[in-house]
């Protein structure tokens, strides 16, 4: 392990950047996840409509392609750029396509969460004279967010661990897993105890997600 | 009562399918009035109460509430849906908020009432339907009884032209009955316009005005609760009640 921990450095570089995108892709699939939520139990077709294409067409995609797409479609392809520094050009694409790909999974789990409630809840809630907005906003949301604490957190978890698909998929962010090969490529790190390490490393941020989680979902639980 | 009526129903039609579950209904209801619609299992009944605050949409017919047709869907429709109260049979109480905010929730959201004068008037309903001392409890933690009373105070936090309510002590156990019924007596004896779905006969001859009979999606018979009880006159109706008043 002496040449694991020698080129520590790296390996916090690397991992700072994994948590970097974790963050931010998670947050973007967060509000992208609601904001599809809200279209797919909208009284309006057309919205429900374009938000089930939405989430059967990229859920369905291996984002792997998600990636390539972001990569060479919309940044080589179509030019599209967000900075002119290169590192955080590709960082921001990673970014995207790792946000419309998991937010389709957030909404899955909202939507679950959604369906617990009683309908005489919502029916309840349009007596009071509630608008559709204001169901989802005060009386929908806040209980399916609760039900669904669990599930989001194996959202999240997957998350984590599908940042390292941006660098395989081209994106060449340099996150936990793209710093371990090239700490191999340049022959200055061991093999096995690396991969041990790093194996370690995405434990470390994953597993207080799942124990974090289990217990918010225990204590945001709603009685009913 | 005043000339005109709060509620009309005019020719009123709904399917369910093939099924035919309201029947040209013609039902007007006088401000104050309370009317009490009884009537067999899958008579229509609920479907008539819940028509009357849009939850159900209807094939075709009019419905209006203070001479004013109900609007198909929007803003108008949930401000007419604030001057309809409804009771449910299952209660409904919103199970992440309190007692209070339950009750507190649709003043402060749909009549833009400050916190503090909602939060106000929400103590004097749980009063009023006595269950004030429970106001920081969560739904789950009520008795079904006590349930239905915050249920009653939610709906009368909007300042309702009109209260509806669909067989409010069905869910009950035998004991806890008497509490809303005493409750709903209360109400109807302060002068509160009501239309109650239920098959609490003695409710019916307490505090009714006026009994409503339907069976199969037509309103079969209308009467007062003393002639409708002693008297009925379609075959229909006398059947009904020797079934409900034989034992």
């Amino acid at each position: 392990m002496e040449a694991f921990f020698a080129n520590f450095d790296l390996v916090i570089n690397g991992f700072s950047w994994t948590v970097r995108l974790t963050l931010l892709s998670a947050l973007g699939s967060f509000l992208l996840g609601l904001v599809l939520t809200a279209m797919r139990v909208s009284p309006v077709p057309l919205m429900r409509g374009i938000a089930t294409t939405y989430v059967e067409t990229v859920r369905n995609t291996p984002l792997t392609l998600v990636l390539l797409f972001c990569g060479l479609g919309l940044s080589s392809a179509l030019g599209f750029t967000f900075t002119e520094n290169v590192e955080w050009d590709v960082f921001w694409f990673a970014v995207i396509g790792l946000s419309a790909y998991t937010a389709c999974f957030v909404s899955e789990s909202l939507r679950s969460g959604i369906n617990t409630i009683p309908l005489g809840q919502i029916e309840a809630a349009r007596s009071i004279g509630l608008t559709f907005g204001q169901n989802l906003q005060l009386i929908l949301l806040p209980q399916a967010l609760r039900a669904v604490i669990g599930p989001l957190g194996s959202v999240l978890i997957a998350l984590t661990k599908n940042t390292t698909i941006a660098s395989a998929a081209g994106l060449g962010v340099i996150e936990a897993s793209a710093q371990m090969k090239q700490m191999f490529d340049k022959g200055i790190a061991p093999v096995i105890p690396t991969f041990i390490g790093f194996a370690i490393g995405f434990l470390v941020l994953t597993l207080p997600m799942g124990f974090f989680f289990s217990w918010l979902a225990r204590r945001m639980a709603v009685a009913r | 009562m005043t000339a005109t009526p709060l509620v009309v129903l005019e020719d009123v039609n709904k399917h369910f399918g093939q099924l035919h579950v309201l029947k040209d209904i013609q039902l007007s209801v006088q401000s104050g009035e309370v009317v009490v619609v009884i009537g067999p299992s899958g008579s229509g009944k609920s479907t008539l109460c819940r028509t009357i605050n849009r939850l159900e949409t209807i094939d075709n017919g009019r419905i209006m509430l203070d001479g004013k047709e109900l609007p198909a869907e929007g803003r108008g429709l949930a401000k007419l849906r604030s001057d309809v109260g409804m009771v449910f049979q299952s209660f409904n109480l919103f199970s992440h908020k309190t007692v209070l905010q339950n009750v507190t929730l649709g003043p402060i959201k749909v009549l833009k009432k400050g916190r503090a004068e909602a939060e106000k008037r929400g103590m004097e309903l749980l009063d009023r339907v006595q269950i004030a001392d429970q106001a920081n409890k969560y739904p789950a933690q009520l008795s079904g009884g006590q349930q239905q009373r915050v249920a009653i105070a939610r709906a009368l936090a909007m300042n309702p032209k009109v209260l509806m309510f669909d067989e409010p002590t069905s869910a009950l156990d035998p004991e806890m009955v008497q509490e809303v019924l005493d409750v709903m007596i209360d109400l109807a004896t302060e002068g509160m316009t009501m239309v109650v779905v239920t098959h609490e006969m003695g409710f019916a001859r307490r505090a009714a005005h006026r009994v409503v009979f339907m069976a199969d999606g037509e309103i079969v018979e209308e009467a007062t609760p003393d002639e409708f009880f002693t008297n009925p006159q379609k075959q229909r109706a006398k059947d009904f009640l020797s079934k409900i008043l034989s034992h």
